[in-house]
């Protein structure tokens, strides 16, 4: 550590420099307190994303102006997306269980990581007060660039001279990786695909049902698509509402009275409320507790 | 200013990505905070490369995020591969090899 600090003792920041510090820094640290206190992991992932667009100022703001542009393509732009992508896949609400499977891992994490922190800038600290003690040497280079004129030349010149072998070697990296995600998301087929003709005799069995599945609601009474229509009778179609939306669990996080909670989705809502006629139907499907089927 | 305080803060995020591993159960937030740790990794090595006033700390940062973009990629999908047979993201539930 004594040897990577050496280079730094003369070198100071301009001020506005120091005030962009302490403003973004602030951002960063608060940003990364959010993605680990965050309840739900959509909040986590936007914290995050907030955290890498301030490292990306940190890093135009110390001449690394071809690293801050990478780390808001790749990363911002990359990356949180596809984390973002897993997640709807997932289920934005997935609730995370709060029972704890080993006892006082919590408390125990929690000091872990303090105890953590406290070493690990002690260290940097010691490593600083000793330099200034004993005087290091000088900055190297008064220049952000050892190689060619500005910040991207001298990086490409690194990369295409020094670090070539490793530059070609991430390229196979890249490559397996993408293999690999292929290989790893691919489902097997377990039964054979119905034909054409097998999907509308299937159609036509007593059972089933010829025409197509009603449309939801939207627009009818509200502007969201998981409220079913309305039959010419006044009563609820649950066939219009996509199956999909019901084992997620995707409407409702909270479980409160069926008053609160008509309230506080109000402004959810385009058009007036439900008539109560059918309501139970509706609540019931809210709540996620099974077919309760109107009628 | 002095610019080490480029690297209290690279230290902070790190013990609180670090924290994030340890504390949170949803697998994706975990990954988050692992991605959280090699941002603050990187942040240092650009803050050395910067006291050095040579390139090459820079270099490893780039390589580094490389390497955590394959990372995301393949974490990622085992993410979902688990999801797929166990029909949840929790940690604690992916206990197959336990007897």
């Amino acid at each position: 550590m004594t040897t990577l600090l050496a280079g730094e003792v003369f070198v100071f920041t301009s001020t506005s420099e120091t005030v962009m510090f302490w403003i973004v820094g602030t951002l960063a640290f608060f940003a990364s307190l959010g993605v680990v206190m965050a309840a739900k992991a959509v909040y986590s992932a936007l914290f995050l994303a907030m955290t890498m667009l301030c490292l990306a100022v940190f890093y135009f703001v110390q001449d690394a102006m071809f690293l801050g542009v990478v780390q808001i393509v790749v990363y911002t732009g990359a990356v949180m997306m596809l984390f973002l992508f897993v997640m709807m896949l997932i289920g934005v609400d997935s609730a995370e269980s709060l029972m704890e499977t080993l006892r006082g891992q919590r408390i125990a994490a929690t000091l872990a990581g303090i105890g953590f922190g406290v070493l690990l800038i002690a260290g940097i600290a010691g490593a600083t007060m000793h330099l200034r003690r004993i005087g290091g040497p000088a900055a190297a280079g008064d220049g952000a660039t050892d190689l060619g004129h500005s910040n991207v030349e001298g990086l490409a010149a690194l990369i295409f001279t020094r670090y070539l072998w490793a530059f070609e070697l991430t390229s196979a990296l890249l490559i397996t990786a993408a293999v690999g995600t292929m290989v790893l998301t691919q489902r097997q087929r377990l039964e054979r695909r119905k034909t054409q003709r097998e999907l509308s005799q299937e159609r036509f069995q007593p059972a089933a049902r010829p025409t197509p599945l009603p449309t939801p609601g939207v627009y009818a009474r509200h502007n969201a698509v998981d409220m079913p229509a309305l039959l010419p009778d006044g009563s609820y179609a649950d066939d219009s509402v996509s199956r999909v939306l019901r084992p997620r669990a995707v409407t409702r996080p909270s479980r409160q009275t069926s008053g609160r909670r008509r309230s506080a989705q109000s402004h959810l809502r385009l058009v007036s409320q439900p008539v109560d006629a059918a309501a139970e139907w509706v609540d019931a499907w809210m709540d996620g507790s099974g077919r309760g089927r109107h009628r | 200013m002095n610019p080490e305080n480029y690297l209290y803060l690279s230290a902070m995020l790190f013990t609180l990505g670090a924290t994030g591993v340890m504390l949170r159960r949803n697998a994706l937030v975990m990954f988050m905070c692992v991605e959280l740790m090699l941002n603050a990794a990187n942040l240092a090595f650009v803050t050395f490369a910067r006291l050095h006033s040579q390139l090459d700390g820079q270099m490893v940062a780039f390589f580094t995020m490389v390497v955590a973009a394959c990372e995301v990629v393949i974490g990622l999908a085992i993410i979902m591969t688990i999801f797929r047979a166990r029909r949840s993201v929790s940690v604690d539930d992916a206990n197959l090899l336990r007897g």
